[in-house]
């Protein structure tokens, strides 16, 4: 799940200057998960700008605002308080906030921050534990993920700074090359921690990433 | 291949290693800015008294004149640097070409680290790179002595180093530290330097172990200066890997305000005096953070002259 948080209320506001009509899309995916832009959020959202004098022309919440087909097709659907609005408010990832782009040619503004590819440990708790590299290495990691989990990214083994299981950075946070070397040696495979990484191709996945699938044949 | 400094001042570490000899090595920390005065005091004041100097690479993230430029200034100065390369600022193709540099310009020995992480440091939003790591940066150096870059190309002149890394003795777990030790070695690293040590009894376990695991691989003891129990104090809760045991630290406390420092050289000195007696490492590696000026001192209390030995 992409974990976001919100945006402080000011900066939304700073953004929305010179925009006296606003629709609001909000995601029924992740940032209702978040609680970032979902129903209540949206509902909030609107409340606090229409307090501010603004005018919100519309809302809409629906799942996977990151599909562009989609959101043009919402778009449609609303189009009366689409074409109203001055500009639009976005309550999810950059890549919903993208897809609003593409339906439109008004402003466009982000309401969250875009943090993670995130698991969710419980209601509320978010972890990183995959950084989306397009090289995979888990399978002789134990499925834990040096990549992301150690802070440095380091394919060899912990760094110096780490503290009884914990990250130099942060206490809080475990030193992901104990936890593997935990893992490792509990399934007897610690061999896997002595072969040496050579350097990782970081270009597996050259930024803006781009997957096309072959459409196979026979109709659907 | 072209080295513009042929004539070294002084012997390589390797040189002094492979004779046998016990290396006394210390650390010059660079300046924020431009002002090497008193840089170059340090360096003036320990280059006949140790063997080599570590020049640390924007140590603990802050940043820094460079290690490199300041491997050269003390090559020029008549002293021999051992260059630190961390791996946190610069991706493989900047490394490389750093390597290129210094060899032509008769840097002999490098450290291989990985770096401290970003947020430790003063420059808190920056973009860690760690395009690369300890020991695969071993392995980079390795492939360029070969004769390539690690893109695979052919290098129009190679290098050669003594390639050094670093192991920490105090890490909790200390087992997966070994086995990077280990991994180290199969790396390409000739001679190792640990981290931070003051309990000597934990010193010689460690020394047993990695002894078990490779017997030929030269191994620094790596000290640092004591100067107050604030800092002790710190240091057991702050920095990881590193550990003042307590008649040590009762030792600082029990020590008049001014005779602080003087304690700490004591101290260092015995331990000094104790790694050759017993014989427990090949060499010891001086971290006096911005008290260069005592170790001359230090050596002469341990009763150690290079020039002597």
């Amino acid at each position: 799940m992409i974990v976001t948080t919100s945006k402080p209320f000011e900066e939304v506001l700073k953004e929305l200057e010179g925009e006296q009509k606003v629709f609001i899309v909000g995601c029924g995916s992740c940032a209702t998960t978040c609680e970032t832009g979902g129903e209540p959020q949206v509902a909030e959202m609107k409340a606090k700008l229409e307090a501010e004098g603004k005018t919100v022309t519309g809302t809409v919440v629906y799942e996977e605002v990151c599909h562009e087909l989609n959101t043009k097709r919402k778009f449609r659907e609303n189009k009366e308080a689409v074409e109203a609005a001055e500009g639009f408010l976005v309550m999810c990832c950059g890549a919903g906030v993208q897809s609003v782009r593409e339906a439109t040619d008004k402003p466009v503004h982000p309401a969250c921050n875009t943090m993670f590819l995130g698991n969710i440990v419980r209601h509320g708790n978010f972890v990183e534990k995959c950084s989306l590299c397009g090289d995979c290495v888990l399978e002789d990691f134990g499925a834990i993920c040096p990549v992301t989990r150690c802070h440095k990214g380091i394919l060899n083994g912990p760094c110096g700074g780490t503290d009884e299981g914990k990250c130099e950075t942060d206490k809080e946070k475990d030193c992901g090359w104990t936890l593997i070397y935990n893992q490792l040696e509990k399934m007897g495979k610690l061999e896997r921690f002595r072969r040496i990484y050579g350097l990782k191709n970081w270009q597996a996945n050259m930024k803006p990433g781009r997957v096309i699938f072959e459409r196979k044949g026979g109709g659907e | 291949m072209t080295v513009l400094i042929k004539e070294h001042a002084k012997p390589s570490i390797q040189e002094i290693l492979e004779s046998g000899k016990f290396l006394v090595t210390g650390e010059i920390g660079p300046p924020k800015g431009t002002d090497l005065e008193e840089m170059i005091e340090h360096i003036n004041l320990l280059k006949d008294k140790v063997h080599a100097m570590n020049i640390t690479d924007n140590q603990s993230s802050v940043m820094r004149y460079p290690s490199l430029g300041t491997a050269i200034l003390i090559k020029e100065l008549g002293g021999e640097p051992i260059l630190q390369v961390t791996c946190r600022d610069r991706n493989r193709l900047a490394i490389q070409a750093d390597l290129l540099f210094a060899y032509t310009r008769g840097i002999r020995s490098v450290l291989c680290l990985t770096g401290d992480s970003i947020p430790v440091g003063d420059h808190k939003d920056a973009k860690g790179v760690f395009d690369l790591e300890s020991v695969q940066l071993l392995q980079l150096i390795r492939c360029m002595e070969e004769g390539r870059d690690v893109g695979g190309n052919e290098l129009e002149g190679s290098v050669k180093f003594f390639k050094g890394a670093i192991v920490t003795p105090e890490a909790v777990p200390l087992e997966p530290q070994l086995l990077k030790f280990e991994k180290k070695i199969e790396a390409g690293a000739q001679f190792f330097q640990t981290q931070a040590v003051y309990d000597m009894d934990n010193f010689k376990r460690f020394m047993e172990k990695a002894r078990k695991i490779n017997d030929k691989v030269f191994i620094s003891c790596g000290l640092v200066l004591l100067t107050s129990p604030g800092q002790i104090k710190y240091m057991n809760n702050n920095v990881p890997g590193v550990f003042v045991p307590e008649n040590l630290a009762r030792e600082m406390e029990e020590a008049p305000k001014e005779e602080r420092l003087n304690t700490g050289i004591r101290i260092m000195a015995r331990q000094i005096r104790q790694l050759i007696d017993e014989k427990l490492c090949d060499g010891v590696h001086i971290m006096a953070i911005g008290k260069e000026d005592v170790v001359p001192k230090i050596l002469e209390e341990a009763g150690v002259d290079i020039t002597k030995m």
